[in-house]
Order: C-alpha cells, then sequence, then structure tokens
C-alpha cells in the first residue's frame, strides 16, 4: 500500500530493500517483500494439508487411523507455522521455529518410514498419491516435494529475520527450539 | 466434469501462473495483466463449479469421491481471491510473485480434479 517500486519517481528505496534480505521498514511485521511468498507457499499448504486430513478423517478414517492422525497434525502444524510466520514478536518467533522444525522432522521421518516401512504407520502402500497418504509421506513426493523443501527455506529465512535488534533482548537461543 | 474443459483449465492456469511469475521476478508489482490472468483462472473456477453441480444430474458422474472433488475446488476457487486481496493491499513485485505461486498451485489442484473424476475408482 505504501511503496510502489514501479512509479519512476520515486527514490526507488523499496526496489532496493527488496534486494537485500533486510525488510524495506522497521517494521513489526517479520513478512514483506520476499518472505510474504514463504508465507503464501505456507498457506496453500495448510490448506492442502487441512482440505486433504479433513476429507481422510470423515471418509475413511478407520482405513489407516495412524496416517490420518499423523495427517490431522501435520495440518495443524503447517497452519500454526503459517500464522507464526505472519504474526510478530519473540514469541511467535520461536513457535515458528518449533513447527518449522517439526516440520523438518515430520517429513524426514514420516518420509523414510512411509518409503521403507509403510505397515509401521499403518499404509499398505507407498504411492505418495494414494488414499492414505500423508503431505509427509514419501518426503512429499505427492506434493512435488515442497514439504522437504519448505522447512529448509523456513529456517534461512527465520536466521536471516530475527526479531529486530530493538526487542531481540536474547537473539542467540534461536537454536533452541 | 468435462475433460477438454479440465485440460484448458490446467494450461490457463499453468500459463497465468508462470506469466505471473516472470513478472514478477523482472520486479513489477501487481498490474492488470497478472491480475487479470488469475481472474481468468478463478472465472474458469467458477464455470468448473457449475458444471461440477450440473453434470451429475444429467448423468456425468465422478469415478471417484465427490467429497473429495469438492475439497479441491472450493479450496482453489479461494486460492485467487486470497491472492488478488494480497496483490491489492502490497503493491510490491513479490505479490506478483504470489500471484504466480497461485496460478501453478491451482494448475496442480484441477489436474488432481481431473484425476479424481475420471481415474480415481472407488475403493
Amino acid at each position: 500500500m505504501s511503496e510502489n517500486p514501479s512509479a519512476p519517481g520515486t527514490p526507488g528505496a523499496a526496489d532496493r530493500a527488496d534486494a537485500s534480505p533486510v525488510p524495506p521498514a522497521p517494521a513489526r511485521l517479520r513478512m514483506t517483500g520476499a518472505g510474504r511468498v514463504l508465507v503464501a507457499v505456507y498457506g496453500i499448504l495448510a490448506l492442502a494439508a487441512t482440505g486433504r486430513s479433513v476429507f481422510q478423517i470423515i471418509d475413511h478414517f478407520s482405513a489407516a487411523p495412524v496416517a490420518f492422525t499423523l495427517s490431522a497434525f501435520s495440518a495443524l502444524v503447517y497452519v500454526v507455522a503459517t500464522i507464526a510466520l505472519i504474526a510478530p514478536g519473540r514469541a511467535w518467533y520461536r513457535v515458528a521455529w518449533t513447527t518449522i522444525s517439526i516440520e523438518l522432522a515430520g517429513v524426514l521421518v514420516i518420509g523414510t518410514l512411509s518409503t521403507f516401512a509403510p505397515a509401521a504407520i499403518g499404509m499398505d502402500a507407498i504411492d505418495p498419491f494414494g488414499r492414505d497418504s500423508t503431505v509427509w509421506s514419501a518426503y512429499g513426493a505427492g506434493y512435488l516435494f515442497i514439504p522437504l523443501v519448505l522447512p529448509v527455506l523456513g529456517m534461512l529465512w527465520l536466521a536471516r529475520h530475527r526479531p529486530s535488534a530493538l526487542d531481540a533482548a536474547v537473539p542467540a537461543d534461536t537454536a533452541g527450539a | 466434469m468435462i475433460e477438454w474443459f479440465t485440460g484448458v483449465q490446467v494450461v490457463v492456469a499453468v500459463v497465468a501462473g508462470l506469466l505471473c511469475l516472470v513478472v514478477g521476478f523482472i520486479g513489477r508489482p501487481p498490474n492488470d495483466l497478472t491480475l487479470g490472468s488469475i481472474a481468468l483462472v478463478e472465472l474458469l473456477l467458477v464455470a468448473q463449479l457449475v458444471v461440477t453441480i450440473v453434470a451429475p444430474i444429467v448423468g456425468n458422474e465422478p469415478s471417484g469421491s465427490l467429497a473429495e472433488f469438492y475439497i479441491y475446488l472450493i479450496s482453489a476457487l479461494l486460492l485467487p481471491v486470497a491472492g488478488g486481496f494480497w496483490a491489492l493491499i502490497e503493491r510490491s513485485r513479490w505479490s506478483t510473485v504470489v500471484l504466480g505461486v497461485v496460478g501453478l498451485a491451482i494448475a496442480v489442484m484441477t489436474y488432481r480434479m481431473g484425476q479424481i473424476w475420471f481415474v480415481q475408482g472407488t475403493p
């Protein structure tokens, strides 16, 4: 609303800020500029995971209860992560680290289990597009491996965008989440 | 669901998505062209909704689950609205990139909808 990089008359401050990893303004919101794309992809994945798990649970929950519980859990994690990425403040920053760490662990653990031992989570096949798959099955192959790449991008983004120095009294504890 | 219409829809969504990504990475904020292309995608989705409501009545039944189909369709219908509002609120190049992501996501979802209707059997 405030910035218009295309207007030729403006000093182009927004353009320069866009190119650097630092948000253009000392905004309280973390998610400006390129971070918005990250939030958008997170939001879409949250929507996809929620839609899928709601359908699985109301339609055929008894077919693979463990996998579908995981599916619902992953959906919840993506929803919380999306909110945490948008919301300002250090508390939400920690929540973002926590949820994104859970995502990375989830996609690695569930990806490995679903690929090499599908029976362990109550699935009969590895099919990443199958009716009993989750966003994390087969390392997210059914979602173009976005669930595998996204937490890494999210962590890089969070590491480069700590809460502003003004309110970051303890910036060193980010790895603790 | 009509097979050729779904095909057109996937192609339009891919083209609109790529267009918005390119325009966004060039550094342009959302403009009439990019917002218009996503609006076209949304319009086709509304048409798809009408087709989906009418099709089972005239004997065009999905091979897979109609409920799953509707979850995809309704989610897809929401995306351009969310992306469009975003594009109007924050006028930066990244909003155009977001529109591109929305277009590509809808292409994938429409493809999945086609699979549910034509390929997926009932277990």
